[in-house]
């Protein structure tokens, strides 16, 4: 037993380890990034376990999967939207099953610190009908991982560990396990593993059938806790994840003394709601992300001769993240006396493209070819080059998902919208881009689509990209864009002028071109120099 | 350094300057002296150039909350100045602010130095103090966060001696000159701090 500080993404990742991890894959996101640079960091490279970043979520899970059709215990890691892309194997997963373990680690963000949406992934969790972990705490997300491929290999069912951004990028002390050994190679049953509509039938019946046993777990599981407060009928709070930190930060010290039903695992632990509902008044839901538990809770007609209030009453807010001093405003307690601070106009200071970044080249010369068009379109996407909407640039019209630029662009095309270019980084590309490409270059399609090569995952730290380079260009020759209508610049300066001539030209040539603004990313040129 | 079973901290910059390798070295020094350590941060899309801040919170008894409640820090660390002010809320009555007096300016409407300056100074116990120059006189403009730390260094209730163990954990592995700068920042600071 030692104790370690780690982050919460990290922490999740060692638990995964030392509950015998064989293989982790995964693509980087914001706040998911860190378990798999953890993993691959600790892995010897690559001797002790693999771990791996893969070209999507979709395809990490799938590969995770294989590992576990293989008896190994697999981990996939990724962001909550990630897993909008890794949906249609997360959903049939649940059917197969898991051989050797298999976890999925979600990291949400809500708040949106650095994401499109705040999707809340216990959602997904529920779709799917698997067991979900909530970790309050560090020690708990590594204690959980362990649990979670417990439980996986006992009912035989992938299982999700619900991460959110305060958890994931926060350090705090791990007391750690020994860690056990890996399972050895096991395949999986092809009946099971062959969702046919005949087996699919009897997979889908399994996991209904298992439902039950989930609901009896989480009743009696350690994570989840019931303090009854005998001498205090009033209030009962019930708190799922980080949120019950909140609650126990303004607690202590404090008069109140609520009943508290702390919640780390789903499905939600029935029997444990309903002791507490009966004990007491007063229900307050403290959950982070959607109103989930509370929904629950509330049905459509209310929890009758009780109060129940949280995000759905108001009590709390909707959108954003939990903080101490919201949760403090629901718990019907003072603020806490501050420094008084006279008013002081704060400029705000948003994040920017790095001074001398390819991309803001790329985005100047764009401009300038695009100027004086009117009608003209920039569907952009998800990467570092998505600050080019801020001034000085102003430069895109669009992010919405990875890869949706050339989809968007090309919609847009046929709708009549002239010109019409996608800006999409060599990685998001090489996530999402590609089938676009295809599907634009089958219709020749009228659009620009600018392919901003920059040689890494730069927004989240400098993963390696897959679609960078030699390989670049012949995925774009290969999907069918011809060969005189891909042109390559070099994003400098000066190279300007140059540079806006040649889009200016594919502006107004028919059909599809693709550009590729090839310069590597600064600051992993930088770190390349250090090491 | 102070005695205190608890502190809550927050560290504050532009992102690249250097607020984790502070908030590094606090938590391990920390962690050395027996405290339990929670410590917020921000990762991605902030940290390009963005304003970005760690919730550091070192306690003898066990810690709930990863966020510092507004009106519980005791001190306010920050390599920038604007940064300084944008968490003002955070302290409790009587807390604390370090600040550097050289301002990161890369947004277009950055208010008037001396007024953010002197908004600093209305606080009372605070302390600015010019930390490009202290960098640059102990070799490297890129300490800038090791001087507010040796400037902070009498405040937190971590000894010396461990911060320095940490320093050296942190710049060792990149090279005798990087190091022996820090060194020389973080007494600078101190220095400077009186």
């Amino acid at each position: 037993m030692t104790k370690e500080i780690l982050l919460g993404d990290e922490a999740a990742a060692l638990g995964a380890v030392h509950a015998g991890l064989s293989s982790g894959y995964s693509y980087p996101g914001t706040p998911a990034s860190e378990i798999m640079e953890y993993l691959i960091r600790i892995s010897g490279g690559g001797t002790k376990f693999t771990a791996d970043w893969s070209v999507n979520e979709k395809t990490a899970f799938e590969e995770a999967l294989g590992a576990s059709y293989a008896g190994q215990r697999a981990l996939v890691s990724m962001k909550h939207v990630g897993l909008n892309v890794a949906a249609d194997p997360f959903m049939s997963a649940a059917l197969t099953g898991a051989n050797g373990g298999l976890l999925a680690i979600v990291a949400d963000d809500p708040g949106m610190h650095s994401s499109q949406n705040e999707q809340d992934s216990r959602f997904y969790a529920q779709f799917a009908q698997i067991p979900c972990f909530e970790p309050a705490n560090h020690q708990e997300a590594y204690d959980m991982a362990r649990e979670a491929y417990d439980l996986s290999e006992r009912w035989g069912v992938p299982v999700m560990l619900r991460m959110v951004t305060r958890l994931s990028h926060s350090r705090g002390g791990v007391v750690t396990r020994e860690g056990r050994p890996k399972n050895p190679i096991r395949l999986g049953d092809r009946t099971c593993w062959t969702l046919l509509p005949i087996n699919a039938r009897s997979r889908f019946q399994r996991l209904l059938d298992l439902q039950p046993e989930f609901g009896r777990y989480a009743d009696a599981s350690p994570f989840n806790s019931l303090d009854l407060n005998p001498g205090d009928r009033r209030l009962g709070i019930i708190a799922s994840g980080i949120g019950v930190n909140y609650v126990r930060e303004n607690i202590e010290g404090s008069a109140a003394a609520p009943s508290v039903l702390k919640i780390g695992t789903y499905p939600i632990p029935e029997g444990l709601v309903r002791r507490l509902v009966a004990h007491v008044e007063t229900v307050l839901v403290i959950e982070e992300g959607a109103p989930l538990i509370e929904r629950s809770l509330k049905g459509l007609f209310g929890i009758p001769g009780k109060t129940l209030t949280g995000k759905l009453s108001g009590h709390l807010p909707l959108a954003g993240e939990l903080s101490p001093e919201s949760v403090r405003k629901a718990l019907a307690l003072p603020a806490l006396e501050r420094m008084s601070c006279p008013e002081f106009e704060l400029a705000g200071r948003p994040p920017q493209l790095c001074v001398g970044c390819p991309h803001a080249d790329t985005f100047r010369a764009l401009n300038e070819a695009l100027k004086g068009r009117s009608g003209a379109t920039v569907f952009s996407d998800i990467g570092c080059y998505t600050l080019g909407w801020f001034p000085p640039f102003n430069a895109i019209d669009t992010c919405v998902c990875m890869g949706a630029s050339i989809g968007m662009a090309k919609g847009a095309s046929e709708a009549g919208v002239h010109p019409a270019v996608a800006v999409i980084g060599d990685s998001t590309f090489g996530h999402s881009g590609i089938t676009a490409l295809l599907s634009a270059a089958s219709f020749k399609a009228r659009m620009v689509v600018v392919i901003l090569d920059n040689c890494t995952v730069a927004m989240t730290g400098g993963q390696p990209s897959f679609a960078t380079g030699d390989r670049l260009l012949r995925i774009i020759e290969g999907v069918g864009v011809p060969r005189d209508r891909i042109r390559v610049i070099t994003p400098l300066p000066k190279f300007h002028e140059e540079n806006v001539r040649i889009l200016a030209e594919e502006i107004d040539a028919p059909g599809l071109s693709v550009i590729v603004a090839v310069r590597e990313c600064l600051e992993e040129a930088r770190k390349k120099a250090k090491r | 350094m102070i005695t205190s079973r608890k502190q809550d901290i927050i560290l504050a910059g532009v992102g690249g300057q250097g607020i984790l390798s502070i908030a590094f070295v606090i938590d391990n020094a920390a962690l050395r002296e027996g405290f339990n350590v929670k410590q917020a941060e921000v990762h991605g899309m902030a940290q390009r150039g963005g304003a970005v801040q760690s919730h550091l919170r070192l306690s003898r008894d066990a810690i709930h909350s990863d966020l510092i409640p507004k009106g519980a820090a005791d001190l306010v660390l920050s390599v920038e100045p604007l940064e300084a002010l944008r968490y003002l809320d955070y302290l409790r009555p009587g807390g604390r602010v370090v600040s550097s007096s050289t301002p990161f300016i890369n947004i277009p409407d950055y208010p008037k130095l001396e007024a953010v300056l002197g908004r600093i100074r209305e606080i009372p116990g605070s302390l600015v103090l010019d930390s490009e120059a202290l960098a640059k006189e102990a070799g490297t403009s890129k300490a800038q966060n090791t001087v507010i730390l040796g400037a902070a260094a009498s405040f937190l209730a971590v000894a010396e001696e461990s911060l320095l163990e940490y320093i050296k954990v942190l710049f060792a592995p990149r090279g005798d000159k990087v190091l022996g700068a820090n060194l020389r920042a973080f007494e600078l600071g101190r220095k400077a701090a009186g």
